[in-house]
């Protein structure tokens, strides 16, 4: 057990000589304006979030970067309920952007994170293949025999969607695989190994002309609601509030609805 | 039996230290395991449908991945070890691509060459609409895939640190050459043999990226227990810990059968 504490200290000396860095930059910044009273936001922080958001993150992360310079925002992006495990164990997380209220409020239950707010709304897409084998141009056609249809697992928020849209159309859908996160969908469907796959709007408009997407009416279709908290535990809780006000900020909102998220 | 030479082979006491902690390193993970075991419940977890089927299934994809192994991969470590040909060096090489290759570049390999769009599943499909990805066979073909090299590596390694005279022998003696081979050759590497099956056995039972890339995740079909033991922890985290156990179990009676094999090597030479 002796060994931990060593770990957490090489850890710990890295953030610090990675603050350290950073905060050489921002003194020279904030002594031009020392009439300034708040202090702004340095050093790094951790944001762990949704498959779903990396494109949208990412480029939100470069963003506030440019407007906050000495900080350093470094992502770990999986499936929700894959990170919020991470987070339960202590893993150094200082936000985490969930794709689920439910993932969400396993966190906060357990007293890793507070104060949580809906940042995005997402609808889900079926995306098909560039050239299909088997054409599906509808919900019905997945129930079809020989639709190889691929879904996230069950315990994945994305998988979850899946769940619930098969269970509202009233659809009985066999799926051929239960991937582990959303992209590992995006990737069956792109590389044509399957014919469909229960994705996020968002998604498919990533992927671009990688896939095509077949649109779900809106009374067919379900929501996800998409939850954002500071991390307690956060050794930079000034950075990581200034994320999460960040993404809620018009700026971030923009960036998310270009993504195609839904505004809530 | 010859008395250690302590005084100039023994280690300096310095070398305690971090040898020490290389071993703490090593097995705090293991106590882990145990300790956050959730006893109480492991009969309940291990006889859950989700475990009995990966188990199952782990049992048959990961023999039936070492059968097609000792098949195909004992003549390819014959031809390597006995053949002249241009290239042979080259050959070798490629067998021993996948044991350094990241299994989950070996599963979007294995896609690209025979799944449904490729450059050889796309005329399986069209010619006898077989289709590997999401099957069971798919599993089979990536347990293959990882763990082919460990039979192959080893036993070419032992037919080519064999005395050739006993097979001169047999030769001169009016034996064919299939005969020497069975007869002579085979009974002389067989400890060998047996440590490349313990060892392909073991590396296609671990198998996890190849087999979760390219044949996907279905309970039942190609849910095998390293993919149990992820999807796991994403819903209830002690299934995960209990199942791993179970991984454990089987890799310690690996340890155990191949150390019989490598002490029985020992006595023979």
């Amino acid at each position: 057990m002796h060994l931990i504490r060593p770990a957490i200290l090489l850890t710990t000396a890295l953030v610090l000589a990675a603050c350290g860095s950073s905060a050489t930059t921002s003194p020279a910044e904030s002594a031009t304006g020392t009439t300034e009273v708040g202090s702004r936001p340095t050093g790094s922080i951790t944001v762990f979030a949704a498959s779903s958001l990396k494109g949208s993150f990412t480029t939100l992360g470069a963003q506030f970067m440019a407007a906050n310079p000495g900080t350093s925002i470094t992502f770990s992006f999986g499936a929700s309920s894959t990170l919020a495990t991470q987070i339960t164990q202590k893993a150094p997380a200082d936000v985490f952007a969930s794709a689920s209220q439910k993932t969400m409020d396993t966190v906060t239950t357990a007293g890793a994170a507070t104060g949580d707010k809906v940042f995005a709304v997402n609808t889900l897409e079926i995306a098909t293949p560039t050239k299909p084998t088997t054409p599906v141009t509808s919900l019905a056609d997945l129930a079809k025999p020989g639709v190889k249809v691929v879904v996230c697992q069950k315990d994945v928020p994305c998988g979850v969607a899946a769940a619930s849209l098969f269970t509202k159309n009233k659809l009985t859908v066999t799926a051929v695989s239960e991937e582990v996160d959303v992209k590992s969908v995006l990737s069956k469907i792109v590389l044509g190994e399957a014919d469909a796959g229960i994705v996020y709007v968002t998604d498919v408009k990533a992927a671009k002309d990688t896939v095509v997407g077949v649109e779900i009416p809106a009374d067919q279709n379900v929501t996800t609601k998409y939850p954002i908290a500071p991390i307690t535990a956060s050794t930079n809780t000034a950075l990581a509030q200034a994320f999460v006000d960040y993404v809620l900020s018009a700026d971030g909102q923009s960036v998310l609805s270009a993504a195609g998220f839904a505004s809530q | 039996m010859m008395r250690r030479d302590r005084p100039t082979t023994a280690p300096p006491w310095p070398v305690w230290l971090p040898g020490g902690l290389a071993l703490l390193f090593l097995g705090l993970p293991i106590v882990g395991l145990f300790v956050r075991a959730p006893w109480p419940r492991m009969w309940e977890v291990l006889t859950s449908p989700t475990s009995l089927d990966a188990l199952r299934l782990s049992l048959v994809t990961a023999s039936a991945a070492t059968l097609v192994t000792i098949v195909i991969g004992i003549p390819l470590a014959w031809l390597l070890a006995r053949s002249d040909f241009r290239g042979r060096g080259f050959v070798r090489a490629l067998v021993t691509v996948p044991l350094v290759l990241p299994p989950v570049v070996g599963g979007i390999a294995l896609l690209l060459a025979f799944g449904r769009r490729g450059i050889v599943g796309q005329y399986l499909d069209s010619c006898c609409g077989v289709t590997l990805p999401f099957t069971t066979p798919g599993v089979v073909v990536a347990e293959t895939f990882v763990a082919m090299p460990f039979l192959v590596i080893t036993i070419e390694g032992a037919l080519r640190g064999l005395d050739t005279r006993f097979e001169d022998a047999a030769a001169t003696l009016g034996a064919g050459r299939l005969t020497v081979f069975r007869r002579v050759t085979l009974p002389l590497i067989l400890p060998s043999i047996a440590a490349g099956i313990v060892l392909t056995f073991a590396r296609a039972l671990g198998e996890f990226g190849a087999t979760i890339t390219f044949a996907g995740n279905l309970q039942g079909v190609t849910q095998t227990l390293p993919l149990a033991v992820y999807i796991g922890l994403e819903g209830d985290p002690n299934d995960a810990i209990a199942l791993s156990l179970v991984l454990l179990a089987v890799s310690v009676i690996v340890l155990v059968a191949l150390r019989d094999t490598w002490l029985r090597t020992g006595a023979a030479s």
